[in-house]
């Protein structure tokens, strides 16, 4: 079963498509970045997915159900944008709540993580650090044990320190099993080390998708003489910091011109390369957009 | 127990450079045979990484007959890898010499020499090593 599953995918606010026609496949386990600029409809692909808001045309499912219902509401966890909880709260009366709003939960696991946090329970929430609330938030939804965390710019606001703290938490969550976990980010750089899947949006559509070893594979630079006919397969993305004989390509073969030599793309480069596509620009290097030999 | 650390500005993929990482120590006899690599979890906690990453360097290492997985116990170095003896580093160094004496006069510089050998290196089918 896929932890997201969707098929010509769309939602308009007023007059605007906000996300359009987006065919998305998220297998279970894995840790998904939702990579785009602002506006891009990231927010929008996991407001879907949680059922706080309904496509306007397509299907989506989440773990094979329908996002909303009981059933997948059980199973999904989510932590929207700065993770707003009730700042006049104090901390173990939000735990509190949360272990009565949900009908799975592992307390132990709760505690636990507040006492490694050192986080005092009497302490309001607005009191706490940006990285001390987005750890307690990471917590309560890990407490629900759900199979698909959705996380919306979770490390987006936090220092370099606190940022840290909160991916050695996610990820040693992940190292625990049966979880798949999506997050939003405008950020690029750790995505390699995080990841395995990336989703990235342009202007709400789908620019890129899979699994960042398939999509490394697919992408490459290539070396060779000026001038020289691109070989077959290969169509070029971009060529910004490559120089004149230099291609960022996408493959859709094996390269076996010998003339050119292969490197591997940076992931880094070869998401910004189809960012730059999908905003409207061309690759900046038209005069190399050669045919196939 | 060794370090495992990540250069995210290296350019070399996050798992390779644990594999590295650990056959040089391999190499260099701060592991030996029987030695515990760090669990799955304790790489993770440390390095804010994703378990897959280091699923798949264990996995290599174990493909490359360096390690092997125990279920539920841990992966341990299984193979020592002694460095060539001083008789064959000097010989090796020797040949090397004359290489460089021929690639200078050709009017190579080091970098293009190095290229190079990583090119042949990696045509014998040698994994380059950053």
């Amino acid at each position: 079963m896929n932890a997201l599953d969707s098929a010509g995918l769309g939602r308009r606010y007023r007059a605007r498509w906000g996300l359009r026609h987006v065919d998305l496949t998220i297998p279970e386990h894995a840790v998904v970045g939702l990579v785009g600029p602002n506006g891009a409809g990231k927010s929008t692909l996991l407001h879907l997915a949680t059922g706080l808001i309904s496509p306007t045309e397509g299907a989506l499912r989440v773990l094979g159900k329908a996002p909303g219902s009981r059933e997948a509401l059980s199973d999904v966890a989510f932590v929207a944008q700065d993770a707003p909880l009730p700042r006049r709260m104090r901390v173990r009366d939000v735990v509190t709540l949360a272990q009565d709003m949900n009908v799975r939960w592992d307390a132990d696991a709760v505690e636990s993580r507040i006492d490694s946090l050192r986080l005092d329970r009497g302490h309001r929430i607005g009191e706490l650090s940006g990285g001390q609330r987005a750890q307690l938030a990471l917590a309560l939804a890990l407490a629900k044990q759900p199979r698909l965390l959705l996380l919306d710019e979770p490390v987006a606001s936090l220092d370099p320190l606190a940022r840290r703290g909160f991916l050695q938490a996610l990820m040693a969550a992940v190292a625990e099993g049966g979880l798949t976990v999506v997050f939003s980010t405008h950020l690029l750089d750790d995505l390699e080390r995080i990841c395995d899947h990336l989703v990235v949006l342009g202007q709400g559509t789908l620019a890129l998708t899979g699994s960042i070893d398939d999509i490394v594979a697919r992408h490459a630079v290539l070396v060779g003489p000026a001038g020289r006919p691109l070989p077959r397969g290969a169509t070029v993305i971009g060529g910004n910091g490559h120089g004149g004989h230099q291609h960022l390509v996408s493959i859709t073969a094996p390269i076996l011109d010998p003339g050119w030599e292969q490197l591997t793309p940076s992931l880094e480069e070869v998401v910004l390369a189809h960012l730059q596509i999908h905003s409207g620009n061309k690759p900046r290097t038209p005069a190399h957009r050669l045919e196939v030999a | 127990m060794i370090l495992l650390r990540i250069d995210p500005s290296s350019g070399v993929a996050t798992y390779l450079q644990l594999v590295h990482q650990v056959r040089q120590a391999i190499q260099l006899g701060v592991l030996g045979e029987g030695d515990q690599l760090p669990t799955i979890k304790e790489v993770v906690a440390e390095l804010a990484i994703n378990p897959n990453t280091v699923l798949k360097a264990y996995r290599e290492l174990e493909h490359e007959g360096l390690c092997s997985g125990r279920p539920g116990v841990g992966t341990f170095v299984t193979h020592s890898l002694a460095p060539p003896s001083q008789e064959v580093q000097i010989r090796l160094r020797s040949e090397l010499e004359g290489w460089v004496r021929h690639a200078v006069e050709a009017g190579l510089d080091t970098e293009t020499m190095v290229g190079l050998l990583r090119s042949v290196a990696s045509d014998s089918g040698i994994e380059e090593v950053a």
